[in-house]
């Protein structure tokens, strides 16, 4: 495996544009499929067709590798499967499954392929199968980039399907009957006499046959379950506090710790842990990598000794204070720091108009979900064991492993469910961490917790933003757009931290507005790279959170500008888009974008694409005495297809709340070379109060199936600041809007 | 020390300034109540003391000797629903779920106090829960369901 150790730190990374260096794989390597993970250990008489379905003499189980960390996706997976299988719900179980190359997550080459055209000498098909072909010979599994209908949707029906057809031919074994006379229903093989054999009840003889790979996926008029509102498994558990998450869980003869990093991601120069050596309940204070951990008997115990710890950190290797990363970014809009040019139609030098110009800004954000980042990790010669909810479980056990020294194969993960993350969970320090400790007492289970202090303080925030925007008007039209942005490489960050190295440019510096779908005349991105400032991470759609602020404002200062209508402008703009334009025509609709409002109102609108799917917002807003109130909200999407509309409308409402919230109340500063933010009062996103009524439509237009959980976050920070404008004439170009607005 | 817990009796042996959320997670296993912030800012580790919706991560075991304290598990079960879980997965309102536990304990103080809240009552009792998913639209739909079930019976 050190080869693919090597291809990957030379060649491969995920979300972004860079895949240097060619793809040296054989077809023959790129073709043979990945073992079955099923088949280890599986016992007599059980049958597994694929890596999605085991089936026992009394059980069904369904693997649902995306990771389940609020957007439902334990069912989605659970659905396409069923449809193809005939399964009704409540007739079998899901599980997240081992780590393995066997679910290789292929729809993150649709998002790299696309953006990376916009730069390479290759078509975006070529790309598509360089970087396809790497993703499942590296056999990178993971959860991310909105990817996880778009990954599973032709492959979970497939494997569905095929378990039916072996199982109707394990029946024909059985009952001497031919398969043409089979059908299935609800668990079931049907005969022709109308006996019922429970798929159970075939389990040994399907066992010893080969799986039936020739099968058809069945029309979308047949289907039973797809784009019907199915009661999401996980949800009688969370609504009765019996849903356990990582940070519930006891293991036998489990210890409990807590943690004390550097808030400044430095070292730790000094320490005095006597006082938490003598609090109750304290077994231990040991040393991590730049850190220092409490071991105790229970949580509350370990967290308040690590807080007792008397530290002294080295300085930050980035600015010590806020005004430090601003200046950097600002002056970053020089040759020597360009990234990449990723659009460049037309010529914006020579175009004529009137000007505006225009400089966004958006802050560093952490992630913060509700389940503190925890981890359980027993250490133990003959293959370690961890609990933990990620969205790369593969590189949670390398990671443990780099700690012990062990093959990383032989470490058993037991992926849960967890509460939220928005990018938080594809990082790996605490694992790192709870690894470290549990390294140092072998054969015990060590469960490391985050407080809620030490999680803000070793976020890794959302990369920093600066954007210049200037363009052109004539004629009541939009003539030119000359956008440029700068920010740290979030993608170089984070696989940094892994070990591996990034090259090429960075499409998260970018995302959002080089594929802006308008075909403005003369219309150039510049994306510039800033080195030196404090590490960062993907955060809830990434580039597009901020990019799609910077564009989406602009083109509003724009067409306000040329005397144009917001709606009207953007459509003459979107000829070229059509999938895009109906998202946007269809929202106007919904919101009945001419219809006139009092004298403190105001409404906004911005369209954004991002992990290939268009979102649509329109924004209305009241300026009351006490200052703004966010009253409606109307969103369009077009995801291509549509697996559960009751889950799809919660998850959009959801990132509809998210990308208001933190463009209205959040950000992460810099002071002395720590976030100045330790919890939520300090940085709350939404709270019940500031929350609209949010009506959702869709659109199945897209050619492909494409995401959700990311693309309706960057329309609402433009589209809100947008209808704040057109409501109060103050035009917000720096997120978090409450440093420059009141709202209620 | 003794308290109730979910109509059940126990001994408490750990020092008075440990607040009641870790008493329930690592003292009595009772771990539907949420670590969330710790300093009563998200509402993840409310429970009823007395009757009354408490951020158990500000409540000190010392201060309730005697005390009956309800968790989302003495709530109501799978099995026997209490109203407002019921209209919660009716509405379909969990997505990640870990601040659900305390949702829903709050919603069901608030219905106690207030039988017909309106969406001005319900901001201001739902405000003090987190929901980093943003559930708030189904949260309030569920409430305003609650309350039409408690009423009718």
């Amino acid at each position: 495996m050190a080869s693919i150790g090597k291809i990957a730190r030379r060649t491969f990374l995920i979300g972004s544009a860079a895949v240097a260096g060619g793809v040296a794989f054989g077809t023959w390597v790129v073709r043979k499929p990945h073992a079955n993970p099923l088949e280890d250990g599986l016992p007599e008489g059980a049958a597994t067709f694929n890596p999605w379905v085991r089936i026992d003499s009394d059980r069904i189980m369904l693997i649902t590798p995306h990771a389940d960390l609020g957007q439902g996706v334990a069912q989605m997976q659970a659905t396409l499967i069923a449809e193809e299988l005939d399964l009704e719900p409540g007739q079998f179980e899901t599980d997240f499954g081992t780590p393995s190359p066997a679910y290789f997550n292929g729809a993150f080459a649709n998002d790299a392929a696309e953006d990376l055209a916009r730069i390479a000498p290759l078509s975006a098909a070529a790309l598509h199968g360089i970087i396809f072909s790497a993703i499942k010979v590296l056999g990178v599994q993971g959860t991310g980039g909105s990817t996880s209908v778009a990954d599973s949707f032709d492959k979970l029906r497939q494997a569905g399907a095929v378990a039916r057809e072996t199982l109707k031919a394990a029946a024909a074994l059985e009952t001497g009957q031919p398969v043409a006379d089979l059908r299935t229903r609800a668990g079931h093989v049907l005969l022709r006499d109308g006996t019922e054999i429970p798929y159970q009840a075939l389990a040994a003889r399907a066992a010893g046959i080969e799986p039936v790979t020739r099968v058809s996926l069945r029309h979308r008029s047949e289907w039973r379950l797809i784009g019907q509102p199915v009661e999401r498994l996980d949800i009688p558990a969370k609504s009765t506090g019996t849903q356990a998450y990582g940070i519930d869980l006891s293991v036998p003869g489990m210890v409990h710790a807590a943690v004390r990093m550097s808030p400044r991601r430095g070292p730790l120069s000094s320490y005095d842990a006597s006082a938490a050596e003598a609090m109750r309940g304290v077994s231990q204070v040991l040393e991590v990598t730049n850190g220092i951990a409490v071991v105790a008997d229970n949580t509350w115990r370990a967290i308040r000794a690590a807080n007792a710890i008397e530290t002294d950190w080295a300085p930050a290797n980035y600015p010590a204070d806020q005004d430090g990363h601003w200046a950097a970014l600002s002056e970053s809009f020089v040759p020597d720091r360009l990234d990449a040019e990723w659009r460049n139609d037309g010529d914006v030098d020579a175009a004529g108009g009137e000007v505006i110009e225009a400089e966004y800004r958006a802050p560093y954000v952490a992630h913060q979900p509700l389940e503190p980042l925890n981890a359980i990790v027993r250490v133990d010669p003959a293959g370690s064991e961890v609990w933990t909810g990620h969205q790369i479980p593969g590189f949670v056990r390398n990671v443990v492993a780099s700690v012990t020294g062990e093959d990383a194969s032989g470490i058993t993960l037991h992926n849960q469910y967890s509460g939220g993350s928005f990018g938080h969970r594809l990082e790996f320090e605490h694992i790192r961490q709870a690894a470290e400790i549990a390294a140092q007492m072998p054969g015990t289970p060590v469960k490391l917790t985050y407080s809620r202090e030490e999680d803000f303080a070793q976020d890794f925030p959302r990369h920093i933003a600066i954007g210049r925007g200037r363009g052109t008007v004539a004629d009541g039209q939009v003539v030119s757009v000359d956008i440029s942005a700068a920010a740290p490489p979030v993608v170089a960050s984070q696989m940094g931290r892994i070990g591996l190295s990034a090259s090429g440019p960075d499409s998260q510096i970018g995302a959002g507005i080089f594929n802006a779908p308008y075909d403005i005349p003369n219309f150039r991105f510049r994306g510039y790279a800033v080195p030196g400032l404090a590490p960062v991470s993907s955060w809830r759609s990434v580039g597009a959170s901020w990019g799609g602020f910077f564009i989406e404002s602009l083109m509003d200062e724009l067409i306000r500008g040329a005397g144009a209508d917001p709606v009207v402008e953007r459509l003459r703009l979107m000829e070229a888009y059509p999938v895009a334009a109906g998202v946007l025509r269809r929202c106007a609709e919904m919101a009945d974008w001419g219809a006139g409002r009092a004298e403190n109102q105001g409404r906004g609108v911005a369209i954004v694409e991002s992990f290939g799917t268009p979102v649509a917002e329109i924004v209305d807003v009241t300026m009351t005495e006490r200052g703004i109130r966010i009253d409606d909200v109307w969103v369009v999407a077009d995801p291509g297809i549509v697996v559960d509309p009751v889950n799809i409308e919660n998850h959009i409402q959801g990132a509809v709340v998210w990308g208001l919230g933190h463009a209205m109340n959040s950000e992460i500063t810099y002071a002395d070379g720590m976030a100045q933010q330790a919890n939520y009062n300090d940085a709350e996103g939404m709270r019940m109060h500031q929350a609209p009524r949010i009506h959702v439509a869709w659109n199945e237009d897209n050619d492909s199936p494409r995401g959700i959980g990311e693309p309706p976050v960057p329309p609402a920070a433009p589209a809100l600041a947008n209808a704040i404008f057109d409501a109060t004439g103050q035009r917000l170009r720096e997120m978090p809007f409450r440093n420059f607005i009141d709202f209620i | 020390m003794q308290i109730t817990v979910n109509g059940e009796a126990r001994d408490i042996d750990v020092e008075p300034d440990m607040p009641l959320l870790w008493v329930l997670r690592d003292e009595l296993g009772l771990t539907g109540t949420k670590y969330g912030c710790g300093i009563a800012q998200c509402g993840a580790c409310t429970v009823h003391v007395d009757g009354m919706a408490v951020r158990s991560c500000q409540t000190a075991i010392g201060d309730l000797e005697g005390a009956s304290i309800t968790t989302i598990e003495g709530l109501g079960t799978p099995e026997a629903l209490h109203a407002v879980q019921a209209a919660w997965i009716e509405h379909q309102v969990a997505q990640c779920g870990y601040c659900q536990s305390g949702q829903i304990m709050q919603a069901a103080d608030l219905l106690a106090r207030i039988p017909e809240p309106t969406d001005e009552d319900i901001d201001a009792v739902m405000s003090g829960n987190l929901c980093r998913c943003g559930t708030y639209p189904r949260i309030r739909a569920a409430i305003h369901a609650a309350a039409t079930t408690m009423r009718e019976g």
